[in-house]
């Protein structure tokens, strides 16, 4: 809503001295945000209102020109050449004289231009920096308006030191998408009287309803105001004034009637309809569209009805969606003489459905949906009357038609203490009643008991919280005091949310950099993974209304968006990376719609049983990727370059943080390297993978060859048991180094499984220290060497004891893998 | 030398002469000092410590004393024994640092020369943020509370007392799932955080619920569609705004300096009745002391108490919740959003893993 400070004064006793940034802190304080203060462009030097005197026609050039005498109130017209055509002798007109300089820094100076000398400039909108019109000159009056004598100052005249206040209205306020209800907020924040420009009597019209009119479903409609009115002059201009207004407000100027309705909605919140009487056939129905009905709108698209839109119709049909926009075929067009004017009340959630199923915002429908004062729709049809008189020479004809069904208004019981205990201030009595009465309130006292009557304007104010609401805020925000609450002892983080701040560190620590990325997915950058069509990661929660086409999944697997982040700091020039992740996923599988219970009351437990099972599961992964040098080369020597082994470990460091061991043995998962992908586990479970990313994904996502990846299911791993404190034994231990020949498939993990299990209690620590493979161990083999640490907790161990244990060791190891004890 | 059975007198004995002895010891003394480096100092050392030494044999011959002399001449043979060890162990000690010196010397190193072979990792600074904000809650004994990003549509809004055709349903921006009518939306606030909590609990409730949210903004310099916010509740008996108020003073204060004050506008949320919005001025903002907008906040609405199964006239509740990316901007001087979000590990680093 945009408010000039000078309409704003038309109603409320600004005090001497307020500024706009006094304006500004009062607006913000009553909860109306500020969101820009248009200020005026600079003009300076003379500009005055003029009188054309005379026209001449010049011809002979390319366009048609004029050349005008124009009264400027000094005794001698001056002669001003223009090259606009929309006036005439006797307009007032704003003339910047020679010295003026106009926004934009351009200077006004006699010169000859066309053969004339021209005095001056007849100014138009645009070029006075007061809006974007530039269809001609601003023509403050025709002769005989109310227009300043010629020589005035024309800068108040035509508005140009008027402040512009936009203001964000909150959806609880609609009645502040006036000025009505913006000056009633200001009179209370200012303190300064003002007066309502809706305190309006309406004429009584005498005679027969000016149409006939049925309102079939009031349900959607509780009231509904008409008027007709003839001899309207088709062509007859908006006054300067009233354009200047709309203008500001950011709303076009189409034509008198138009203009009417448009600025009476701005003035009083009241939105109104003109329709072209003579295109209205036969009685008006108001009534819910039947399936396949269609109407074409001002803005010249057809729609498609919904048996749950609203209709004004007429005999041949719709003729306007009610409380939205007005049909093409009633339009006010350059000939239409008589109008009925239409103001109701709508219902406002169906006005919120309507005007979303059909995507129109209009101003109409945003004011509906927030709520309009139904006591308005009779008087809005007198002031737009009263304008459609004056500035177009219309007049009605018949009598008012006013279908009002409305009920009562109920009462709000509220205790006069209560916002008091809501706001931690102590406001009396008498100040709550004083409050609730400048917000319109009509409040029977009992005691302490209010009996509150809100005001018609209101229908935000329904339940006592709303009129606390409205007391505290009035009363002022500043004077809430500020007490720290004591809150009873917590139980601190929980085991996940430790859990999940111990990974992120660890991978921090590990050289690792975060990097949380949007969880939007799509088919390509799945194909891109390489993924089997069955691949469960495939199958995608899809959003209805996604940012992009391309992707309209929910992640399963973090891999997409990691990767994608990869790729963009390579092609910002970083070369070495390590980057991790951790947040939710979203796989799909078979849901049931949540139910939507009432809000009554809390809902029943099977009910929000349902409501939360509904909910699909949402595991909390964790992915690292790496690509180019996990160290990097430095004075010590080359660099080590990443591979699947990094990303392994990577994983095995979050595990441990997790206070989980991994297992690790070979897997063939998409979308990593088949011969070098590492399936991770915890006891038998499978929790993810890790290893070199497929050559192929490489490619495709353009990822340096031997890119490595792993990817966890952190809510997969088991809680991590209370660790046992382990008896630390300070006895020798015994080091023995064996190594071990196997065939070159054999997992070393496996060979490590063995050599432990066959070791038994007292092995302390087992090592692989070397790994070989050639010519001395042969084709297919390779050797493993191991560095075994063994301790008893209570001797120092016999070379026989760690014989006997080296042999078990060795011997479990040959059982289960075919190892060789080598040379 | 006297033969073993030889009468004695220790006068006579030459070798144990305080002459002899003195003799010795300054021999030793001289032999020490004049070694040049360890080596001559061992080269020298059995000459007056080893088993030939002068005061060596003259020990052997305390045997062939009367009782009577022997503890005299023995005393005397110490003596000198114990002052050439210690001539010796102090000459050992000087051209041992004098060895050290040396090599150690020899040994130095540029200690400036980098040894950044492990890279150095980073924690995004919206988690370590976040964190930040939670444990300052954590501290006033605030539990935190979680809930899914895929929520349902009726706890994201119906329960907050956002109906159906409510303005400020559409005005959320919401990211709808498919099926039409599978009743789930991507969560626009961490909100039904607080729905969750007040259906599964009974008061009081002290919690703060932090989490990704969602709107259907396109990314630019100051919006993201992929955000987000930590959520603030608390039910209990007798709260009043003035609680709402320090709760949010303290929460400026540890985040933004002891100087930090909030200010609160009037505002509209439906789940909070009154509700207002609030800025925090501070010191140390980067561009000098100054206002910002910073979050919104109110007292819940007795309708989403009601809806969760709380006796509105028994309890009362407040809540706030609050933009961490909007707090990260203004806090760490961040203006761009789309550094935040892009992954930059240049922007990510420079926060480091706890800041």
């Amino acid at each position: 809503m945009r408010v000039p400070v000078g309409w704003l004064a038309e109603y409320v006793d600004i005090p001497a001295g307020t500024t706009v940034e006094d304006l500004d802190t009062a607006f913000v304080r009553l909860g109306l945000e500020v969101e820009e203060i248009h200020r005026p462009e600079q003009v300076s030097g003379p500009l005055v209102v003029g009188r054309v005197l005379e026209i001449e026609e010049l011809a002979g050039f390319k366009k048609p020109i004029r050349y005008a005498q124009v009264d400027v109130g000094e005794g001698t017209p001056r002669g001003i050449v223009c090259g606009a055509r929309n006036f005439a002798v006797g307009d007032s007109v704003v003339v910047a004289l020679p010295g003026a300089v106009l926004p934009g820094g351009f200077e006004i100076a006699a010169r000859k231009t066309y053969d004339h000398i021209s005095d001056g400039m007849i100014c138009s909108v645009r070029e006075l920096g007061l809006g974007e019109d530039h269809t001609g000159i601003l023509v403050l009056g025709s002769d005989g308006a109310d227009v300043p004598p010629p020589g005035t100052p024309a800068g108040p005249v035509a508005g140009l030191e008027d402040v512009v206040i936009e203001l964000a209205i909150t959806p609880d306020r609609g009645y502040s998408l006036a000025m009505r209800g913006i000056a009633r907020e200001m009179g209370t924040g200012l303190g300064a009287p003002w007066r309502d420009p809706g305190a309006i009597t309406p004429p009584a019209w005498s005679g027969e309803p000016a149409w006939k009119v049925t309102v079939a479903d009031p349900e959607r409609s509780d009231r509904f105001s008409m008027i007709a009115m003839e001899g309207l002059d088709p062509t007859a201009p908006s006054p300067w004034w009233m354009r200047r207004r709309l203008a500001q407000a950011g709303v076009r100027s189409i034509s008198l009637a138009v203009d009417v309705t448009n600025y009476v909605m701005l003035e009083l919140g009241q939105p109104m309809h003109a329709f072209d009487r003579d295109a209205v056939t036969g009685p008006i129905t108001v009534r819910l569209a039947r399936e396949g009905e269609r109407l074409t709108t001002l803005d010249g698209v057809e729609r498609k009805l919904s048996d749950d839109d609203l209709l004004i119709t007429d005999e041949t049909g719709p003729i306007g969606l009610a409380a939205v926009m007005g049909g093409a075929s009633t339009e006010i067009g350059d000939t239409t003489s008589a109008v009925l004017l239409e103001a109701a009340h709508w219902e406002p959630t169906g006005v919120a459905r309507t005007a979303r199923r059909h995507r129109l915002p209009s101003e109409a429908a945003k004011r509906f949906e927030r709520g309009v004062d139904p006591e308005m729709t009779v008087v809005a049809l007198a002031r737009a009357a009263e304008l459609l008189a004056e500035y177009g020479g219309a007049r009605v004809v018949g009598g008012l038609v006013d279908l009002d069904t409305r009920g009562p208004r109920p009462t709000i019981a509220l205790d006069a203490a209560q916002p008091a205990r809501v706001a931690g201030v102590p406001y009396t009595a008498g100040q709550v009643v004083e409050l609730l009465g400048a917000v319109g309130c009509t409040v029977e006292t009992d005691g302490e008991r209010l009996a509150v009557t809100p005001p018609s304007w209101r229908p935000d104010l329904t339940d006592p919280a709303d009129l606390i609401e409205e007391v505290v805020r009035l009363a002022g925000y500043d004077d809430i005091p500020s007490v720290l609450p004591t809150a009873p002892p917590g139980r601190g983080l929980t085991d996940v949310q430790r859990r999940r701040r111990a990974i992120g560190r660890a991978l921090a620590e590990f050289g690792y950099v975060e990097a949380p990325s949007y969880p939007f997915v799509g088919t390509a950058s799945l194909d891109a993974l390489g993924l089997p069509d069955d691949d469960p990661r495939r199958d995608v929660i899809v959003v209805r209304n996604p940012l992009s086409e391309e992707e309209p999944g929910l992640r399963t697997t973090l891999l997409p968006g990691l990767l994608a982040t990869l790729a963009r700091n390579l092609s910002r020039g970083q070369r070495d990376l390590e980057l991790f992740e951790h947040g939710a996923v979203f796989p799909g599988g078979v849901r049931v719609p949540a139910p939507l219970p009432g809000v009554d009351r809390r809902p029943d437990d099977e009910t929000l049983a349902a409501l939360l099972g509904a909910v699909p599961e949402q595991p909390w992964h964790v992915a690292a990727a790496l690509a180019g040098h996990r160290e990097p080369r430095g004075w010590w020597g080359p660099g080590r370059p990443a591979v699947w082994a990094d990303a392994v470990e990577a994983a095995r460091r979050v595990a441990a943080a997790a206070g989980v061991e991994l297992t690790v043995r070979p897997g063939a998962v998409a979308p990593w390297h088949p011969g070098r992908c590492a399936e991770l586990l915890v006891g038998e479970r499978v929790v993810g993978h890790a290893g070199e990313l497929h050559p192929r994904v490489c490619a495709a996502l353009e990822l340096p060859p031997r890119t490595s990846v792993m990817e966890l299911d952190v809510d997969a791993l088991p809680p991590a048991p209370v660790p046992v404190g382990p008896r630390i034994s300070t006895f020798p231990p015994v080091l023995i180094d064996l190594a071990l020949v196997v065939r070159d498939d054999v997992p070393a993990a496996e060979v490590a499984d063995a050599l432990r299990e066959g070791a038994g209690e007292l092995l302390e620590d087992l090592r692989l220290f070397d790994l070989y493979t050639g010519p001395q161990v042969g084709d297919g083999r390779k050797s493993l060497a191991y560095a075994l640490t063994l301790r008893a907790p209570d001797r120092t161990l016999t070379s026989e004891e760690a014989a006997v244990v080296r042999a078990a060791a060795v011997a479990e190891a040959e059982r289960r893998t075919g190892a060789q004890l080598r040379g | 030398m006297s033969g073993a059975n030889d009468p004695y007198d220790p006068k006579q004995v030459a070798a144990l002469s305080p002459e002899a002895l003195g003799e010795a010891v300054t021999a030793a003394q001289k032999a020490f000092t004049e070694a040049a480096d360890l080596e001559a100092l061992a080269a020298v050392r059995p000459a007056h410590l080893g088993d030939r030494a002068p005061v060596l044999l003259a020990r052997r011959e305390l045997g062939a004393l009367p009782p009577a002399a022997r503890s005299d001449a023995g005393k005397r043979v110490n003596a000198s024994r114990e002052a050439i060890s210690e001539a010796y162990a102090t000459r050992l000690a000087e051209l041992e640092a004098e060895r050290d010196a040396r090599v150690l010397a020899e040994e130095r190193v540029d200690v400036t020369l980098p040894w950044d072979r492990l890279p150095r990792g980073a924690r995004h600074p919206l988690t370590t943020l976040t964190e930040r904000i939670a444990d300052i809650f954590v501290g006033m004994g605030y539990e935190v509370a979680e809930g899914p990003e895929l929520e349902a549509e009726w706890l994201n809004f119906d329960a907050l007392n956002i109906g159906r055709d409510h303005p400020a349903r559409t005005m959320m921006d919401t990211f709808f799932v498919a099926p039409e009518n599978s009743g789930l939306v991507l969560r626009t606030h961490t909100s039904p955080v607080q729905a969750r909590t007040m259906l599964s609990r009974t008061p009081p409730i002290y919690v703060v619920a932090p989490g990704r949210v969602y709107r259907t903004d396109e990314l630019d310099a100051t919006h993201t569609p992929v955000f987000h916010q930590v959520e603030g509740l608390a039910v209990d008996r007798g709260l009043t705004m003035a609680h709402l108020r320090g709760t949010l003073d303290h929460l400026a204060r540890q985040l933004f300096g002891a100087d930090a004050i909030t200010r609160w506008r009037p505002s509209y949320f439906p789940f909070t009745e009154p509700s207002a919005e609030f800025d925090v001025w501070f010191p140390e903002h980067r561009d000098g002391p100054r206002w910002v907008e910073w979050g919104g906040c109110g007292m819940v609405n007795p309708r989403v108490l009601v809806a969760s199964g709380i006796d509105p006239e028994e309890y009362s509740g407040f809540a706030f919740g609050m933009g961490i990316e909007r707090a990260l901007q203004f806090r760490s001087g961040v203006g761009d959003m789309r550094d935040i979000v892009e992954g930059d590990v240049r922007f990510t680093r420079a926060f480091g893993v706890e800041q």
